[in-house]
This record gives C-alpha cells, sequence and structure tokens, in this order.
C-alpha cells in the first residue's frame, strides 16, 4: 500500500502539493491518504481530498483508504462541512466517523455534489438566508450583494455542468484571515472529475492555435477572452462576469486545470497570474476568495 | 408596414411562468435549461400573435437572475424575433430592479442588443446597447409619447427621421397606422396592471 500524507494545514496553498503528489504517483495495488495529522481545512482543501481520492479511485478502479484526522475538532468540522457523506463512494474511511450535529450550522455552504442543473438550484435556494447574513456581518457588503453572491455560484457551477461532462463539489465557508490579511474572507471552491479547460475547447479552438494549444492557453482562452466550445455567441458570459464582480470586491479567483493555472490577482495576494507545469491533475480546481471591505 | 390595426399588448408574468410552468420547485430564474424553458414558454405565448405583437415580460415576481437566464430570456428571446421578421414583435420588460438590472445590462450589450425596461414604477429606461442619437431621440419620444414618424416606405437612412426608423427597426418604439406615427412602447403598455 503506498502512502500519501495529508499537509497539516490543508488550504489552496498546500493543496497544490498534495494533487501534484497524488498525480505523480506510481501504480500501487492501494493507495492510503493519511489525513491524521491535519489541523486545519478550508473548503478548498476538503473538496481537493475528494477530488485527489476520487482521482486514485478512477485511476486503480479501488476506492483508497483514508485516514481521519486524529483532531476532534477537525474531523467534527468535516462532518459539519457534510465531507464524510460526499467521501462515500471515494474513500473506505479508517475510523469512526463523527457524527454530524443537527440544527443550526455556521457552515455557509456544506460540500455539495453537483451532476444536474437541479443541483445548481439547490446551492443557490439553500444559500440565500445564511449568505446574507455572512456577506453583510462577516464581509460588510451591502444587503444586495447576497444577490451577486449567488449568481457566481450559480454561474460557477453551471461551469460543471455544461463543460466538465463529470460530477463536481462546491463548498463554501466564512473565515478570519487574521494573520494572513488581518480581515475576514470567504472561501468558495469548486471542482470537477472532468475533462478540463483544454479538451472542453478543443475541439472547437485547438486547430487556430496549432502547437501552442495547451493548459495555458486553453485557460487563457476562457479566462481572459470568453472563449467556449458552444459557437453561440451569448455563451461564455460566466467566467467573465465573475470575474468581473470578483474584482469589484477586491476578492481572488484562480482556475486550475490539467498541468496550469491561472488567476485574478488581487493587490493582498501574491501569486503569479499564470503558472505552468504543474502534475496533470485531471478536472478543474475553481477556488475564490471573497475579503471582507476594509472598513468592515 | 402599411396600415397597421392597433397592437394589443399581452402581459406575461415570468415569475409565474418559472413557478408553474417550468421549475415549480425552485424560485429563481437560473441555469441556461431554465431561461431556455421560459423563452419557449413566453414564445408559445406569442405563437398565436399574427403579424405584430408587443408583450409585457414581467420579471417582478423573479428575485434572481443569473447571467445564462438573462442571456436566454433577455436576449435570445429579443434576437429571434429581429433574425426571424415573420412578426414585428415589440417587448417591454416590467419590474428590472437592481438585483437584474446588471445581468440584463451585459447580455444585451454582448449581442449589440437594447430592449425598454421598466425599471421603477411608471419609469422606463433604454437598456442595453445603443447610439447616442438612438439613445437622445428613444428619450425623447418616451418624454413626449408620440412623434411622426418617416412616411410608408421611406427609408430613412439618415438624420432624425433615419434614427427614429432605426429605433422601430430594433424593436424600440412602435410605428402605428397609416400615418406612420411613431409611439413610445411604455404608452402601450401603461394601462396593464
Amino acid at each position: 500500500m503506498k502512502v500519501v500524507s495529508v499537509p497539516g494545514n490543508l488550504d489552496q496553498e498546500s493543496l497544490d502539493q498534495l494533487l501534484d503528489e497524488v498525480a505523480g504517483l506510481p501504480d500501487a495495488p492501494r493507495f492510503l491518504l493519511d489525513a491524521r495529522h491535519l489541523r486545519w481545512v478550508d473548503p478548498n482543501g476538503m473538496v481537493g481530498l475528494l477530488a485527489a481520492g476520487a482521482a486514485l479511485r478512477d485511476r486503480e478502479g479501488i476506492l483508497p483508504r483514508l485516514e481521519l484526522p486524529e483532531s476532534s475538532d477537525v474531523a467534527g468540522y468535516l462532518a459539519r462541512m457534510g465531507f464524510f457523506e460526499e467521501a462515500r463512494g471515494v474513500f473506505e474511511v479508517d475510523g469512526t466517523v463523527p457524527r454530524r450535529r443537527s440544527g443550526a450550522s455556521d457552515v455557509l455552504l456544506e460540500i455539495t455534489s453537483i451532476e444536474a442543473n437541479q443541483d445548481v438550484h439547490q446551492v443557490v435556494d439553500r444559500v440565500q438566508s445564511r449568505a446574507g447574513v455572512i456577506l453583510a456581518n462577516k464581509l460588510g457588503y451591502p444587503s444586495t450583494a447576497v444577490v451577486q453572491f449567488s449568481v457566481i455560484l450559480s454561474e460557477v457551477c453551471q461551469n460543471i455542468v455544461e463543460h466538465a461532462e463529470a460530477p463536481g463539489w462546491v463548498a463554501a465557508q466564512s473565515y478570519n484571515w487574521s494573520r494572513r490579511l488581518g480581515r475576514w474572507v470567504v472561501v468558495i471552491s469548486v471542482m470537477d472529475m472532468g475533462r478540463g479547460f483544454r479538451r472542453s475547447l478543443g475541439e472547437e479552438h485547438a486547430a487556430r492555435y496549432g502547437n501552442r494549444w495547451s493548459d495555458a492557453t486553453a485557460l487563457e482562452a476562457a479566462f481572459l477572452h470568453g472563449l467556449t466550445r458552444f459557437p453561440d455567441s451569448g455563451r461564455g458570459q460566466g467566467i467573465q462576469q465573475i470575474r468581473r464582480q470578483v474584482r469589484r470586491w477586491d476578492g481572488a479567483i484562480s482556475i486550475r486545470s490539467g498541468s496550469a493555472r491561472i488567476a485574478q490577482v488581487p493587490g493582498w495576494d501574491d501569486r503569479p497570474p499564470i503558472q505552468e507545469g504543474l502534475a496533470s491533475f485531471p478536472g478543474t480546481q475553481i477556488s475564490i476568495i471573497l475579503p471582507a471591505r476594509e472598513d468592515a | 408596414m402599411s396600415d397597421r390595426r392597433p397592437v394589443d399588448p399581452i402581459a406575461i408574468d415570468v415569475g409565474d411562468l418559472v413557478q408553474k410552468t417550468v421549475a415549480s420547485l425552485y424560485s429563481h430564474l437560473i441555469t441556461r435549461p431554465t431561461g431556455r424553458a421560459v423563452r419557449l414558454a413566453i414564445e408559445a405565448q406569442l405563437a398565436d400573435a399574427g403579424d405584430q405583437a408587443l408583450s409585457l415580460i414581467d420579471l417582478s415576481e423573479v428575485t434572481l437572475l443569473d447571467f445564462s437566464c438573462a442571456d436566454e430570456v433577455v436576449a435570445k428571446l429579443l434576437q429571434r424575433y429581429q433574425d426571424h421578421r415573420r412578426t414585428d414583435a415589440y417587448f417591454v420588460f416590467r419590474g428590472v430592479t437592481e438585483p437584474h438590472r446588471d445581468q440584463i445590462e451585459v447580455v444585451l450589450e454582448r449581442q449589440s442588443l437594447a430592449a425598454v425596461a421598466e425599471t421603477g414604477s411608471g419609469h422606463f429606461e433604454l437598456l442595453g446597447s445603443r447610439s447616442e442619437e438612438e439613445g437622445r431621440l428613444w428619450q425623447e419620444l418616451e418624454e413626449v409619447g408620440r412623434m411622426s414618424g418617416p412616411g410608408n416606405g421611406q427609408r430613412g437612412d439618415d438624420g432624425r427621421q433615419g434614427t427614429l426608423q432605426r429605433l422601430v427597426f430594433r424593436g424600440l418604439a412602435y410605428r402605428s397606422g397609416a400615418a406612420g406615427e411613431v409611439v413610445a412602447l411604455s404608452r402601450l403598455v401603461r394601462h396593464l396592471g
């Protein structure tokens, strides 16, 4: 059995480490993801852990094992986020899965699988009341922001249904980034196990790019220029409009697909706008970080 | 487009269509399939309209409208009737409030379209793509209600009459009767509750 160590802090940055490692693993009869030392995890980390498990499952045709975090706080948080429900069919979990408490929840949006348009409706319906409170109280956004937030969620989830041709997950939560940014943020994570941007756009656009066609150029085409595989000129607006709204809120958005990542980077973030040469991981991973207003 | 009978406007409540016809479980106008289904339902209501139709598309009960739905229910609806001119179709969108406005403006501009919208009680605006002259003359028409238009058969390629002709051609104003008078769409739908 090949053991993969899950980083102690699992967020967007450290997730790359995990996905790169998983993508580069040699064949093995079985894999074990060791999350015993997981101390902190955000939606990117949780959804990414599911994606890592799904990639190994799809590769070997057998469920990888998952060693649960030793920290009861972290395990309990995973339960509140609905991680273990989604982990069925992805992992064989070692240890006792904590129960998900019923009643009021502090979670903005639990991990939700997206396969069809009705899932997008459910996500948007579910998030309405919670988002209004969190966006206003934690981020200091106006009450109308819940509409734009819901539109972002709708468009980003539709990206899975329309382009990935494979299921995916979405999750969102608010955090106090006191050390990193000195402000609250809302983190939205959307990942799918589909065909990625290069393959989705390839049939329609690859010929025009010739041998320049790659994960990075496909991401640039969609992210910067609104290209889509559909000939319809009304298509391709979703990502463009998400970028515009995220910029208005001084937020960050990045998309990793295949071996590349593209990002819209605000002043408070120091990531590069494009990265190439990452390990090729299936599907697409979208991360959106919305910070509190500075005067909030 | 010679002598025409007065147009009889039809009111279409999109909130009602979403609730009853398309996605009974959901109250929001989101996702492209939902938008497409609503557009088809609107088109079905207009199928027997004859050679001309004026529709008041009421979005008052729609709380959430995403870009995919706005593209289907607003941009593609307008586009289809401009592309297939079997019917002279005119549309006014009612209940376009701040939560919808940005999405509607974006999809209209992307397709170089414009639409008349009631953005407040009794307050109508031209949204989307238009020239300065078109915007100015549309506003003037909106204030006075009606204007003498280009005569029948006139092409009106330039100047004020040409601009008025373009507003009619784009479905942003209605040319009525043999005299060729041009009427603001708002005047034709105000009586609809």
